[in-house]
């Protein structure tokens, strides 16, 4: 791809990844958040940020299925985008809808499991952010940072699920996303098992 | 003091264009019907002034939520999951003609038009809290009489224990009954909602034709509902067919969804969490910080003598 290819592509990632904060500040100017504005903002911001994470983790599914290099080179900054919007619903329950009381926000990190895979979700996915720098790649080395971000699997299923226990039992949404995550873990999966597969029969002709 | 309502956005000022084309035909309709059958009422649409007598004894000091705000942001699953849903889609409801069957284990069944539902005692308004189980709560005006008023004009007989109540099934009028994208529909229609026989026949418990001075709009469960305010919101049926007196504990819409999370009481009880949310504080619309839930809502000297003795964290 051309330099002003990749440019452009980076262009288009950014408007569509802010597009969802630009809502909600658009919809905050004009007073148009719902009756229950942080109920919304929530909602949204969440939303924003499990697609961001299925967008992240379809980048590789899409090179393995038609051969295309050039979305993995989104990864960093799709991924970047995940975590922002991930630290804005984070913080909205915290100042927003809890506005500090540290007491009752530890007690539903406790006893309200959507709650703890949402924080720990959100945990996990810190050093991912923290170690996304092309120095921290060479510092760590690249076997231990590729294993390191492997962590964003785990990430995304806590995600899905932290989505599906919140919700009442008949809503959709929650569950087409975590068939998206299967889909796309599935298309991962088949490729490590071929791969591994074709090594066992290469080290067998060996012998 | 008379609650005044001028700050109140009149409800045509929402209605688009097309909207009101179609509310032009509808009344060119009604003209024409008025003019064969001489001496008919008009039927009510949604919206139009309806007259009550405020009453002093049934109302909570808290400012009443908008008009704006109860009208919009409503659950009403027979239009979709969405809380703006039923104000969009609410338009496909016809409220008139309607009939509620009142039946069960009564001496005079019967069913009612709906202007004998209005006529079967005076209009109050009263000023109740709503408690929604997702944790949020509004103040609403409400228009109506107490359900015992019609309840004993049919006559229950000793072995009614419970009542049961029916929202209209129509997936033409009620879009949000149509199966849903993989076949499966959301709830198990008709939605059906009961109470405790004595539940039903408490002064508090609401059979509600209108609010804020109006004729129910449709996303608010028009032409008729319950309010029961001492308990969770869901438990107010709403745009109701039948009325059905009975001995056994009558099936409930979202107790058949999830069991283990709604229960056939459902009082609004700060001390018994939903399994996975805490009831203890809520978000009143129109607040910014939660402010602590009520025992049975506020209404706990009126309600608590009715489950003395009860576990109500068993019976939740």
């Amino acid at each position: 791809m051309t330099t002003r290819g990749r440019v452009a592509l980076k262009v288009v990632v950014w408007a569509v990844a802010l597009t969802p904060l630009a809502g909600l500040l658009y919809g905050f100017a004009t007073d148009n958040l719902t009756v229950n504005p942080i109920e919304y903002v929530t909602r949204e911001l969440g939303e924003a940020t499990i697609r961001l994470l299925l967008a992240t983790l379809a980048l590789t599914p899409l090179r393995l299925l038609f051969g295309w290099g050039w979305p993995v080179t989104l990864r960093r900054l799709l991924g970047l985008f995940a975590f922002f919007y991930a630290v804005l619903h984070f913080s909205v329950w915290i100042v927003l809808d809890h506005f500090f009381d540290w007491h009752t926000m530890g007690d539903d990190i406790l006893k309200r499991p959507w709650i703890t895979v949402g924080v720990a979700a959100l945990v996990l996915l810190t050093p991912l952010a923290a170690t996304s720098t092309t120095g921290m790649i060479k510092r760590l080395g690249g076997q231990t940072w590729r294993r390191l971000h492997r962590l964003v699997y785990v990430a995304a299923v806590l995600g899905c699920l932290h989505y599906i226990w919140l919700a009442k039992k008949v809503l959709v949404q929650p569950w087409v996303y975590a068939g998206l995550l299967a889909v796309l873990l599935g298309i991962r999966g088949f490729d490590a098992s071929r791969r591994f597969s074709k090594r066992w029969a290469v080290i067998g002709s060996r012998g | 003091m008379r609650l005044r309502y001028s700050d109140v956005t009149p409800e045509k000022l929402y209605l688009s264009r097309r909207e009101l084309m179609a509310g032009a035909i509808a009344l060119a309709a009604v003209g024409c019907d008025a003019g064969t059958e001489a001496g008919a009422a008009a039927p009510a649409p949604a919206g139009a002034p309806l007259k009550a007598t405020p009453n002093p004894a049934y109302r909570v000091q808290d400012t009443p939520t908008k008009f704006e705000a109860a009208s919009t942001y409503n659950n009403f699953y027979e239009f979709g999951v969405n809380k703006e849903d039923p104000a969009r889609l609410g338009h496909t409801l016809k409220p008139r003609p309607w009939h509620v069957q009142v039946d069960g284990l009564c001496a005079k069944p019967k069913t009612f038009d709906i202007e004998e539902v209005l006529k079967v005692a005076p209009l109050e308004e009263r000023i109740y809290g709503l408690r929604c189980v997702e944790a949020w709560s509004m103040v609403i005006p409400w228009i109506g009489y107490p359900l015992a008023a019609l309840l004993k004009l049919v006559d229950p007989r000793p072995g009614a224990k419970y009542v049961e109540f029916t929202t209209l099934k129509d997936p033409e009028q009620l879009p949000g009954q149509k199966p849903g994208f993989f076949g499966g529909g959301t709830l198990d229609w008709p939605y059906t909602e009961g109470l405790r026989l004595d539940e039903a026949m408490h002064p508090l418990t609401l059979l509600t034709v209108g609010m804020y001075g109006q004729v129910l709009p449709n996303q608010n469960g028009a032409p008729v509902r319950v309010v029961i305010p001492w308990k969770y919101g869901f438990k107010s049926a709403k745009s109701i067919v039948r009325i059905r007196l009975t001995d056994t504990e009558p099936k409930t819409a979202w107790n058949k969804a999830a069991p283990q999370e709604y229960g056939f009481y459902s009082n609004v009880n700060p001390g018994v969490d939903h399994p996975r949310w805490s009831q203890a504080t809520e978000r009143r619309i129109g607040e910014f910080r939660r402010r602590n839930t009520l025992m049975f809502n506020g209404y706990a000297d009126q309600v608590a003598s009715l489950y003395t003795g009860m576990d109500l964290k068993k019976n939740y």
